[in-house]
Order: structure tokens, then sequence, then C-alpha cells
């Protein structure tokens, strides 16, 4: 295939749909350092043009890698939906995606006519604000022990880590976020050792603070999915199975990651929740991503590192899962370099991600070596939470004391939720009325305000236990 | 509910009065509505405003602390393929390899084969290094000698990555490498630390692998602690003959409160 685009007399030629797409990319650190970035803006604006007159089905015809990922892509795709769209261009799949009466169509099957190349194409020619628009109507919902995603829901992962995982640091973490009424989609911590003894003891403590203030929650231990499987196997309660993972087979080859072993892992997470109490669903699966972790493991293939987060998206849709977020800052300047790639980033990963109908958050944050401040979180959590995003982080006051970055925080997540007038999650919503941590769907005055209020917390917790 | 709630949330309500005991985390530090108290406000604004000096600072073998160790050690120093901070940040491919001639100048000065060769990378924050490092690298050494194993002569490369490590391998065909790295500086630490081990790095190694010990600073993983999970890592590579994400670390580490001696 060769494309070509004449703009005001110069004329722009594309080998192909793999140099097309990473060409009309907006501007990414990580697409510069890979050497295929447009080498203009008129370049850039050349390749969009062209872009939006490819029909959808080009990307079936001419794959832009040959791997297992690409296979599942292809294998998962609903072609009988999809027969109705391939006359589409990227153009009109982006009017498509803006029209008003989108999200019932969406809802009736084109979520699952659509591989991820076309959402990727579709994004790089939209704006901020179509990026917004298109996705606030699209809702993805799931259920573990609550229920997360509908209407009007904006969920919060507390993310309580500790540089040494010190047991009574990380459950006093998790008080603090759930007096912010934080925590409904995941009491997640990162550990800072892989040792299965250190995941197993995280696991039963962070259980077993659920069980003692009854919240309608679940957890999560954020370590490599083999050590969390191995934990299972030692008793350890699992309640959401998580994996960082990439969008082609070299990436996830990369993070120790195959397919198969993705699906035995659901599978055995799965049987362990037949003989629990609690659960109302089979979304079980968590899963990180971000654009640019494919180049930071080399494995992109030549292809832009919008598509291969796309990509990721495709792989986190064959399992079901409760939540999936992208990283959207954490990854450092090489590949978004500073607050503009990174709001943009994140703008573009939320709306694919929910076009591809998944349960989808971001991790709004930013690391020290970037050109990034907490403004930049505070602007993409606005943005974001208007967006109709599923969840975002929680981390108190902003500062990941293990991971070294910073996130949302739990003053951030709650502030959101008033600004947009967003609620926790339905069964949550209950547990923390109940408590006193909300009083009439707001954070209490009493709450979450200084070292008093945990003794508070703590007696109203005792009272709902008699 | 569970019976055990009392105990659970007595004990957290009697440490909420001296949370530093139990977590640098910012818990418990009230509001003003939904926004920061304006003391926190700032305090975020400064502790940021000290991370990003700390990428910029650079140490010298020349000057203290890092000169009394190259003197007891011996180290010398070789760069990567990146050759000012500002391209380091912007071209980690660069920083994964060493510049031209390094690897010659490596087999010339280091012994080839040996079970564990150290290595020290400025990384992202090269006051991690001077302040972690002086700590580490005796007792790393001298432990690692006391089991037997033959080790290397350590060294220092400036504008590092972890993905060093492969041309490291390359050069020196050691069995186990150590890299201790300077990590991205943080909020509450600028200081910290991380220890990159990898069993015959050869080039197209990634980090699955590779292990790692992380969060190396006073606050964190002390340097004794540190030293005892990679020898016991390297123990583990030398039984299992591999690296990475299928070899587990057998037990937790230390509590904070234990490690702080509390």
């Amino acid at each position: 295939m060769k494309r070509s685009v004449t703009l005001r007399g110069e004329t722009f030629n594309f080998l192909d749909l793999r140099e097309l797409m990473a060409r009309a990319n907006e501007p990414k650190a990580g697409d510069r350092l890979a050497g295929i970035a447009a080498s203009s803006e008129r370049e850039r604006v050349a390749a969009k043009m062209a872009l939006a007159e490819v029909p959808l089905s080009a990307f079936l015809d001419e794959p832009l890698l040959e791997d297992d990922v690409t296979g599942l892509i292809v294998d998962s795709l609903d072609r009988e939906e999809f027969a109705k769209l391939r006359s589409l261009t990227v153009g009109e799949l982006r009017e498509l995606v803006l029209s008003s009466n989108f999200a019932s169509e969406w809802q009736r099957g084109v979520k699952g006519a659509l591989t991820p190349e076309m959402v990727a194409a579709a994004a790089r020619i939209m704006s901020a604000r179509d990026l917004i628009t298109a996705a606030a109507p699209l809702r993805s919902v799931t259920r573990c022990r609550n229920t997360m995603g509908e209407r009007g829901v904006l969920g919060v992962r507390i993310q309580p880590n500790h540089p040494t995982d010190d047991i009574a640091g990380v459950v006093l973490s998790a008080l603090d976020g759930l007096m912010f009424g934080c925590g409904d989609a995941v009491i997640g911590v990162n550990p800072a050792g892989d040792a299965i003894e250190n995941v197993v003891a995280l696991e039963h403590a962070l259980h077993d603070l659920i069980g003692a203030v009854g919240a309608p929650t679940q957890s999560c231990v954020l370590a490599h999915f083999t050590t969390q499987l191995a934990s299972l196997e030692r008793g350890a309660p699992v309640d959401l199975l998580f994996q960082s993972i990439g969008g082609t087979e070299a990436t996830n080859a990369g993070f120790g990651v195959t397919l198969q072993g993705l699906a035995d892992g659901r599978e055995a997470v799965l049987a362990s929740h037949a003989a629990r109490d609690g659960f109302i669903g089979e979304n079980i699966m968590y899963f990180e991503t971000g654009q640019g972790t494919a180049l930071s493991v080399d494995g992109h293939g030549g292809v832009d590192q919008l598509t291969c987060e796309a990509r990721a998206y495709g792989v986190a849709r064959a399992f079901d899962p409760f939540l999936v977020n992208s990283v959207v800052g954490f990854i450092g300047p090489e590949y978004l370099a500073d607050a503009t790639e990174i709001i943009r980033a994140g703008l573009e990963d939320h709306f694919m991600g929910k076009l591809l109908g998944l349960p989808m958050g971001i991790d709004i944050c930013y690391t020290n070596h970037v050109e990034a401040n907490q403004d930049t979180t505070d602007q993409l959590l606005v943005l974001l939470a208007t967006a109709g995003c599923n969840f975002v982080m929680g981390v108190p006051g902003s500062d990941d004391v293990m991971l070294n970055y910073q996130s949302t925080s739990y003053h951030d997540a709650a502030g959101v939720r008033e600004l947009v007038g967003a609620r926790p999650a339905p069964e949550f919503a209950v547990w923390l009325e109940q408590t006193g941590i909300f009083v009439d769907g707001r954070l209490a005055e009493g709450s979450a305000n200084g070292p008093e209020s945990l003794q508070a917390f703590a007696e109203s917790v005792k009272e709902l236990g008699r | 509910m569970s019976e055990d709630l009392p105990d659970t949330l007595s004990s957290a309500v009697e440490v909420g009065g001296d949370i530093s005991k139990v977590t640098p985390a910012r818990l418990l530090i009230g509001r003003a509505g939904t926004a920061y108290r304006t003391s926190t406000q700032l305090q975020l604004r400064a502790d940021h405003a000290f991370a990003k000096d700390a990428l910029n600072a650079t140490f010298s073998l020349d000057e203290s602390p890092m000169k009394e160790l190259a003197e007891r050690f011996d180290l010398f120093e070789v760069e990567s393929e990146a050759t000012s901070r500002e391209e380091y940040l912007a071209r980690p491919d660069k920083g994964r390899r060493l510049a031209d001639g390094v690897a010659e100048t490596l087999r010339e000065n280091c012994p080839s084969g040996v079970d564990l060769q150290v290595v020290i990378g400025d990384g992202l924050s090269p006051l991690a290094v001077t302040s972690q490092v002086p700590a580490l690298l005796e007792p790393l050494l001298n432990h690692a000698a006391a089991r037997g194993w033959s080790v290397g002569r350590p060294f220092v490369i400036r504008n590092c990555r972890v993905g060093a490590m492969n041309d490291i391998g390359e050069a020196l065909d050691a069995q186990n490498v150590v890299l201790l790295i300077g990590e991205r500086p943080g909020l509450a630490t600028a200081e910290s630390l991380s220890a990159y081990l990898a069993h015959r790095p050869r080039t197209g190694d990634t980090d699955a692998q590779r292990n790692l010990v992380s969060n190396i600073h006073p606050g964190g993983v002390t340097a004794e602690d540190a030293v005892w999970r990679i020898l016991g890592l390297v123990d583990a590579f030398m039984i299992q003959g591999r690296s990475g994400f299928m070899v587990k670390e057998s037990a937790r580490p230390t509590s904070l409160s234990e490690a702080s001696g509390r």
C-alpha cells in the first residue's frame, strides 16, 4: 500500500499503514525515540488526512504486526457486526462515535466490532474534547464484590504502598483512604518485595481489614501474577488477579506473561471464589498498561505507542476484567515528555479503552524527572471525571512513598467527586452512609479530618458490628 | 462482622498518634474542604523542588564520600553512550549501552568470569549513590568473598540505565551481575537506591530475566537487609542457573519498625 497526500503543493508519501499510523499520531516522545514520528507538523497533518480516508477493512487486510496478540484480536472480532462497518473510513468512524445516539448502537454490538487498531486510528484524528465527549456516554459495568462503572459512579483505588510493606503502615494508610470515601474500586497495594511470604501476608492483611470494617469492596496485591497464584496455592485470599500487560507478544514476554498463563490464572482464581462468600460477579482481573511500555522492553515492532496501547486493551478485553487502567505519567519523559503529552495520552487511553468496552480507569500521575507537576494531575483529573472515567487512584497526599511518583490523592478523589457530582459504587455508598463517612452522599464534616476522625470511625464500625 | 474488629482498629487508632513509626506516607493530615491544608500544599511543593534538584546532582570519585570508596575498592569510572544529562533523560537506549571502547577498558581492568560483579550506576539519582553505596559496598563484597565466590573489581558507570547490565555481561562474562543504581527521586526521599540482579546477562535480556531489591534507604530497606537479600538472590541464581521472575525471594523483607530498631 502506498498512500500520498499533497498539502499546499507539498506531497507526502506513506509507505504502509504502520508508517501512516505512526506519522499521524499526536506528538509523543516515545514515537520520536523509536524514530517513527512525523518529521514536521505538516507531515503529521498530511498523515491524519490520509488516515481519515482509510477504510476500516484495511486494518484486517493489512495487519501492523503478526503475533499472538494480533491473533487474539482477529479471533475475538464480531464478524457479523463488523460487516455493517467495514466500508466506513476512519474519518467516518470518528463522526459515528461522536454522533448523539452512538451509545445505544455501541451497546447493541458496535463495541465488539472494532479492533484496537481501528480505535487507535480514530483517536489520533480527534481533539481533546472529542475524546471526552465520545467516551462519556459509554459505560462498562463490572462486578466482583461490588458494582463498578454505572453512570455517575467514579470509583477510587486506595493505593496504600509502603517502602518495606510494613503491615501496620499499609493498614493505616488504607483506613485513611476509606475515611475519604475511597476504596470502592479496590484496595490495591504494590508490594515492595515480590517474595511469596510477603505477598501472602499483605493479602491476608487487606482481607482482614475489609472484613473488620465490613466494606463491600475487593483487595489486590499487585505482585507478578505468578506470585499471586503461588500465594493462592498457599491459601491466601485473592480477590482480583493483577498483571501489567502490553499490546504485543514481545512486550508480554518481557513481563513474563503469556495469554495462556493469564487464562489459567483466571480459572484458578475463579475456582477459589466459588468457595468464598461475597462475590456478585465474575469480573476478577485487574490490568495495568501504559503508552511506551512496548518500546521500553523493545517489543513495539515499529508500531506507534498509541496503537500498542490500544492492542493492550485488546488483550485485556479477552479476560473480562473488573478494572483496567493506564498509568499515564509513570513511565518517564522518554515516552511522554511533559504535561501536554501526558494529558493527551490520558484522554486517548480512556477513550480507546471505553470504546473497546473496558471498565477503564486512569492512574493520573507524574514522576519527578518529567516536566509536569501537581497542576498537571489536577487538570487531567477534572477532564477525566467529566469524561466518565470508571476510577482513579487515591494515594495519601499524592506521594507514593514506595514507587516514588505522584498520583491523585485521597483529597483529589473526594474533591473531584463533589465537583462533578459523582458517586462511589452503590454497595459501597450504602456502607459509607452506615459508617458516617458520608452524610447524604457527601463527605461528612468530621470524617478524614485528622487523627480524631480515626477514633470516631473505629467507634462507628464497632457500633455497626453490634 | 469479624471478631477481631476491635484489635485491627484499636491498634490503628493507637498508631494514629505517631504515624511516622509505621510509615513515611502522609496520613491523617486533615483537609480544607476537600483540599489540602496550606501547610501540606506548601510542603508538597518544597519536596518536589528538592526531588527535581536531586535529578541533576552529580558525584565525583575525587570527592567525599566516593573518594574514600574509590581508594578502598580501586573504583574507576566509565560512561554509557549518553554524553549529557539531557541526552540521558531523552534517550534511555543510549544509557543502556556502554560507550565505544568501554568493553575493552573493562576487560583490561577487571577479571572475567567471576562469580559476582558489582557495578555502580548513577541512574536518576546520583544522590542515592553517594548516600547508600558507602554503607552497602563493603559488606556486600566481604560477604560474597566469605561465601567463597570470586568477586570482580567494582566500577562506576556514568549516565547509566539498568539495561547496561547486558553489555557488562557480554564484556566480562560474569556469572552474576549486581547493579547498584539511583532510583527516580521521590517526594519522601530522593536518596533511594535499587539493586538490579542478573545471572549471566546477555544482549537482548529484559527485566523478565532480572531481579530487583528496591527502596534501599534508611526509611526503607536498610543496607544490611539489602546485602542479605542480594546474597540470597545470587544464591538462588547459582542453584537454579537462572535469574528473573521465575526466581522468587524466599522471605519477606524486615518491617520498617524492626529495620529502624523500634
